[in-house]
C-alpha cells in the first residue's frame, strides 16, 4: 500500500481537530453531568439520564437530523447564534464537532459517573471536618480521585468521536477540506472507482485510533482502581 | 465549652440527649446502637438535629428555633474516625497540611513539629496511606486532625479497628494528647476501661438517651 495522500492527511487532521474539540468542551459537561447523577437525588433525574443515553440507541440520522432542526441555519438556536454571537455551525467544521460531541456524550459521561460513584463518600465528610467547603471538596477529594475515570470518559469519547459518522454527515454533509472526516471519506472513496487503497489506508489508521484509545482507557481504569488503594 | 441539648429521629430509634461538658476529655460510653455516633456527628454538623441547641466553645453551631445550622466545615472541630479515613491520593505530610491549607492557616512550624514528636510520625511523611498499618493510619489521623487547630477533638472509636496489642500501642499517644495538646476532646467508646484511662468526665448513653453522666465513677 502506498503513502498516505494530502486529501487523506486533510481528513485525518479534521477528524483529530474535530474530535479533540469535541471532547474538550464535552468534558466539563461531562463531569458536571456525572456528579449530579452520581450524587443528587432530584426530581427528574431519571429522564436526564434518558436523554444523555438517547443518542446510544436513537438512529445517528435522527440524531443529525434533530441537530439540523436546532442548530441549522433556521434552526432555534443555530438561527440565534448565528444572528447574535456570529457562530454557525451548519455545513461548517464546528457543527461536525457537535455533532460528534453529541454522539459521544453518553460514553463520556458513563466512566466519570461511575467513577464518582466509586469514591468513599466518607472521605468527602472527613474533608469537610477538616475545614474544606463543599467546592473544595470538590476539586481537592472528589476530582483527584475521580481523574482516571476523568480521563477514561474523555478517551472513550474521543474514540467514539473520530469515527462518528451518521449524525455529523447528516447535519453537516461531506464536504472535503471542511466537514469530511475519515469516516465521511472512507464513504465516499468505496463508492468511487479505484477509492480501495484510499479507503483501506484510512481504515487501518481508524483502527490504531480506536485500539489505542481502547488501550488507553484500560490504563487509566488500573490507575483508578490503584489510586483508590492508596498505593 | 461543649452543650448539647438535641432530639433526632432516626428511623425507629429516637435520640434525646442534654449535657454540658467542661472537663478536658468527655467520654462518650455506651453500646453499639446506643447512638454515640449518630451524637459525635451532630456535634460536627454531619446530622442536623430535629430540636435543640449545641453550643461549642460559647459558639451556638446549632439552634433550631432560630433555624441555624452552621455547616460542618465552619465549624472548627477536629474528628477522628474509627477507619482513619486518609486521603488515597495524598502522602502523609500532604494529609497532614491540609486543614491548614483548607482553613488559611498561616504555617506553624513549631506546633507542626510539636505534634509530629508527639505522635511518632516523623518516618512516615512521605508514604502514601495504602503503605501504613492500621495503628499508623490513625496516629496520622489524629495528627491531621489537631493540625487543623481545632476548638474542640471528636474522637468516635479512634482505637475499634485496631487489635489488642495495636491498641495498646495507641493508648499512649491519647494520654500525652491528653495532657500536652490542649485541645478538648469529646472520646466515644463502649470500652470502660479504655474511657478509665482517658476521660474525665463521662456522659453514658443507653438507647438514645443519657443515663448517667459524672466523673469516671460512674463507669463503674
Amino acid at each position: 500500500m502506498s503513502e498516505i495522500s494530502p486529501a487523506e492527511w486533510t481528513a485525518i487532521l479534521l477528524s483529530l481537530r474535530v474530535a479533540i474539540i469535541a471532547t474538550l468542551v464535552a468534558t466539563p459537561f461531562g463531569i458536571a453531568l456525572a456528579w449530579l447523577l452520581a450524587r443528587r437525588d432530584f426530581w427528574g433525574k431519571s429522564l436526564l439520564d434518558a436523554i444523555v443515553h438517547l443518542p446510544l440507541v436513537l438512529p445517528p440520522v435522527v440524531t443529525g437530523y434533530l441537530l439540523l432542526l436546532t442548530f441549522g441555519r433556521r434552526g432555534l438556536v443555530g438561527g440565534f447564534l448565528a444572528d447574535h454571537l456570529g457562530i454557525v455551525f451548519s455545513f461548517r467544521w464546528t457543527g461536525a464537532a457537535l455533532a460528534c460531541g453529541v454522539m459521544s456524550f453518553p460514553l463520556l459521561v458513563r466512566p466519570m459517573r461511575l467513577s464518582i460513584e466509586a469514591i468513599d463518600r466518607r472521605l468527602e465528610q472527613a474533608a469537610e471536618t477538616l475545614g474544606a467547603a463543599p467546592w473544595k471538596v470538590f476539586f481537592t477529594v472528589t476530582l483527584p480521585l475521580a481523574l482516571p475515570g476523568v480521563l477514561a470518559g474523555m478517551v472513550l469519547g474521543f474514540a467514539k468521536a473520530i469515527g462518528e459518522f451518521g449524525a455529523t454527515i447528516t447535519f453537516v454533509s461531506n464536504i472535503p477540506g471542511e466537514t469530511q472526516t475519515i469516516s465521511s471519506a472512507i464513504y465516499s472513496l468505496i463508492q468511487t472507482p479505484d477509492g480501495d487503497a484510499a479507503a483501506g489506508r484510512l481504515v487501518i489508521v481508524s483502527i490504531v485510533l480506536a485500539l489505542g484509545a481502547l488501550i488507553a482507557a484500560e490504563w487509566f481504569a488500573r490507575r483508578a482502581t490503584a489510586r483508590l488503594h492508596g498505593n | 465549652m461543649l452543650q448539647v441539648d438535641i432530639e433526632k429521629q432516626l428511623g425507629e430509634f429516637s435520640l434525646s440527649a442534654t449535657f454540658t461538658g467542661e472537663g478536658r476529655v468527655i467520654g462518650l460510653f455506651g453500646a453499639s446502637g446506643a447512638g454515640k455516633t449518630s451524637l459525635v456527628n451532630m456535634i460536627a454538623g454531619l446530622l442536623r438535629p430535629d430540636r435543640g441547641t449545641i453550643v461549642i466553645d460559647g459558639e451556638t453551631v446549632d439552634d433550631t428555633a432560630a433555624g441555624l445550622h452552621v455547616p460542618t466545615w465552619r465549624r472548627r472541630i477536629g474528628y477522628v474516625f474509627q477507619d482513619a479515613r486518609l486521603f488515597p491520593h495524598l502522602d502523609v505530610a500532604q494529609n497532614l497540611d491540609y486543614g491548614r491549607q483548607m482553613n488559611r492557616l498561616a504555617p506553624d512550624p513549631a506546633q507542626h513539629k510539636r505534634v509530629i514528636d508527639l505522635l511518632d510520625i516523623g518516618a512516615l511523611q512521605g508514604r502514601r496511606p495504602g503503605k501504613l498499618s492500621g495503628g499508623e493510619r490513625q496516629r496520622v489521623a489524629l495528627g491531621r486532625a489537631l493540625l487543623s487547630k481545632p476548638r474542640l477533638l471528636l474522637l468516635d472509636e479512634p482505637l475499634g479497628a485496631l487489635d489488642e496489642g495495636r491498641k495498646l500501642e495507641i493508648l499512649p499517644y491519647l494520654v500525652r494528647l491528653r495532657d500536652e495538646a490542649n485541645v478538648p476532646m469529646v472520646y466515644v467508646s463502649h470500652d470502660a476501661a479504655e474511657l478509665r484511662q482517658l476521660a474525665t468526665q463521662i456522659v453514658m448513653l443507653k438507647q438514645g438517651r443519657v443515663t448517667s453522666f459524672g466523673g469516671v465513677k460512674v463507669l463503674a
